[in-house]
């Protein structure tokens, strides 16, 4: 339990997917005008990373790892599908993405309305398949793990798009000068809050 | 397609397919494409560039092959397509760092998988490689590589030089002997946030000298 | 763009897939050789910095099999477990595993000068990600002679310092055990007595990592500490 709650703010706070891996900095910068829409792409990112980790942590295990095939058959202990782990990732991550999609489609037209023009982007979000690769680099111990890593990826991701969108809606009444408006300031404004953001750097529960 | 007259390889259309990333349609300070995977390996040089290289590859040649197939692919499925055709060179260069340049390889660990999802190759498979001839498309993953990877080096070079005191791993300014003057590395450029605030400050540089890109305060 | 019909589609996918799977399938089974020989050689330089031997990725192998005589596997009680490479265990793995079960190697190696060093591998946590490295005992198997550590993505220039030779080195002729029972090496902020044989200077700005160290030596030492206090001379 302690456990969980550790690797759950480290995902949050110390390892946040924007400031100190800039994953899935594209749908960043281009949705963060303001807080309601980066609100509805921030919680698509949760829900999607919440499904797809956790599914590619049992991919890994059971199919691509050295060795994972032995429940099929002994003969199969050497073998090293790891190769096929980004082409395998990327595809259980598309295809759910379109699956949330059909799912919220059908039985949740509202918060299809909400979340629905956010999900193609998702597919191609670098911080979806990063949650996945770097699940597989750090060799989770159990699909709990898994799921509490992916929960707080996104939560991390939807308060670093939250907080910058926020900002965003202020900084049209301030001054800045005429070369840096826009994507400039807003890279320096990202890089400031990552520099706020490593004060977390070192906590452990 | 109606057969239009043959133009030469290096027609001036086609030189602008390779220089205009460079400046005015840069990826990645102008289209805000593939920032992604792009900023966290440019603490050093040698792996930003090795990074810049291995887009380079991938961009060129999936470029290449969707430009082929673009009559052949269901419009139904294309982007599942795009991924499958980049998935498989990224995995391709991925094995062959492994095999041939196996540190860099593992500075560079995740971040090379992440190419599959850096924008750029997508948005240019997309936008450009769709609708093209083969040629055209080359020269196009070409030139937009060649402008991200330029921001890369620029980058890397500004965070290696004052951060660690050194260029490409060449220890300069030891050499020079700055450090008996008092002189420090700055360890924050260091720190990922820097990667950002240079490329804001780059992007500063570039809007400065190019008025047209300046963007209304909306 | 023109539709298609679901069957075209489905033969575009089937042929897609069998190309793409034949292609890479030929490139990992044509590159993998390559590939392990490129982790083992990394190994074998790892181990061979802990006793001093610089080597390159050429001479690797050779000076390897010149140096160590000898590797072998222990478990918790200090007793030889048969049947099992010290050289391929992989300690991430066995970690995960109940203490009794693990394997832990030991690599035996004759130096230069005709000492006999054991080399004991380590792996931690840094801060963020993993750790590890190689201490090589002196016939006394408390005194070290030598260490070696290595990181994946600690801050350069802060964490990433405890591969240096000015941190390595401070560990030379330190002594893991105290009074007869085990102690390890205690990494200490704002400078270690210099006169104490069991502390070491912390990396400044490097408190997460220095941390992370300390306690990768200490877990992964004392496990052996049966078999150092049996084979004490």
């Amino acid at each position: 339990m302690e456990n969980l709650i550790n690797i759950f703010v480290r995902s949050i706070f110390i390892d946040n997917m924007i400031f100190a891996y800039f994953l899935g900095m594209c749908s960043y910068l281009a949705v963060s005008k303001t807080v309601k829409t980066s609100m509805g792409l921030g919680l698509a990112v949760i829900f999607v990373l919440v499904i797809t980790v956790p599914v590619n942590f049992l991919l890994e295990q059971y199919i691509l790892k050295k060795g994972a095939l032995v429940w099929l058959s002994d003969s199969f202990a050497d073998l090293d599908l790891s190769f096929l782990s980004f082409i395998m990732f990327i595809a259980v991550i598309a295809s759910i993405v379109q699956l949330v999609e059909m799912v919220i489609e059908k039985f949740s037209p509202a918060l299809y309305n909400s979340l629905g023009i956010f999900l193609p982007l998702i597919a191609v979000n670098c911080a979806i398949l990063g949650a996945s690769l770097f699940m597989q680099e750090r060799e989770y111990a159990n699909i709990g793990e898994a799921a509490v890593f992916g929960l707080g990826s996104g939560v991390g991701w939807l308060l670093a798009i939250v907080a910058l969108a926020a900002i965003r809606e202020k900084m049209r009444y301030s001054n800045v000068p005429a070369p840096l408006r826009g994507l400039g300031i807003t890279f320096i404004l990202t890089g400031l809050m990552g520099i706020a953001f490593m004060s977390f750097l070192g906590i452990t529960l | 397609m109606e057969n239009v007259e043959k133009e030469p390889l290096f027609s001036a259309k086609y030189r602008k397919l390779l220089t205009n990333p460079l400046g005015q349609d840069n990826p990645i300070t102008v289209q805000v494409l593939g920032i992604c995977s792009a900023l966290a390996v440019t603490v050093k040089m040698n792996p930003a560039i090795v990074m810049a290289i291995s887009v380079m590859v991938v961009m060129a040649v999936s470029n290449v092959v969707i430009a082929s197939l673009r009559k052949m692919i269901p419009g139904r499925i294309r982007i599942i397509v795009q991924l499958v055709v980049i998935a498989t060179m990224v995995i391709i260069v991925d094995q062959f760092l492994k095999a041939f340049a196996f540190d860099i390889s593992k500075q560079l660990s995740v971040f090379v998988g992440l190419i599959i999802t850096n924008c750029i190759i997508m948005g240019r498979l997309e936008a450009f490689a769709m609708a093209n001839k083969p040629w055209p498309a080359f020269l196009d993953g070409l030139g937009n590589a060649w402008g991200y990877g330029a921001i890369l080096i620029i980058v890397s070079f500004f965070r290696e030089f004052l951060g660690s005191g050194s260029i490409m791993g060449f220890p300069v300014m030891e050499k020079i002997g700055v450090y008996n003057w008092g002189y420090e590395d700055n360890g924050m450029m260091i720190l990922p946030p820097m990667a950002l605030i240079t490329v804001g400050l780059i992007i500063w540089v570039q809007r400065s000298r190019n008025k047209t890109l300046i963007e209304e305060n909306k | 763009m023109k539709d298609f019909s679901n069957r075209y589609i489905m033969v575009f996918s089937v042929v897609m897939i069998v190309s793409v799977a034949i292609l890479l399938s030929l490139t990992a089974l044509l590159l993998q050789p390559r590939q392990e020989k490129n982790v083992e050689v990394e190994k074998k330089m790892n181990i061979l910095s802990s006793i001093n031997v610089t080597s390159t990725k050429a001479d690797a192998v050779e000076l390897y099999d010149k140096y160590i005589r000898e590797s072998y596997v222990v478990n918790i009680e200090g007793e030889r477990v048969e049947g099992v490479d010290a050289f391929t265990v992989g300690l991430r793995a066995e970690q995960k595993k109940p203490l009794e079960e693990q394997f832990l190697p030991v690599f035996i190696a004759v130096d230069d000068r005709g000492d006999t060093l054991h080399i004991l591998p380590l792996e931690g946590k840094g801060l963020w990600g993993p750790i590890w490295g190689y201490v090589a005992l002196k016939e006394d198997l408390s005194t070290i002679d030598g260490v070696t550590f290595d990181h994946q993505g600690e801050t350069p220039g802060l964490g990433a310092e405890i591969n240096t030779t000015a941190f390595e080195s401070q560990f030379l002729n330190k002594s893991l055990f105290r009074d007869g029972s085990f102690f390890g090496i205690k990494v200490v902020k704002g400078g270690a007595d210099p006169q104490s044989s069991h502390e070491v200077d912390a990396i400044s700005g490097g408190t997460i990592t220095s941390k992370g160290l300390e306690a990768m030596v200490y877990d992964g030492l004392i496990k052996y500490e049966k078999y150092l206090s049996k084979n004490r001379k």
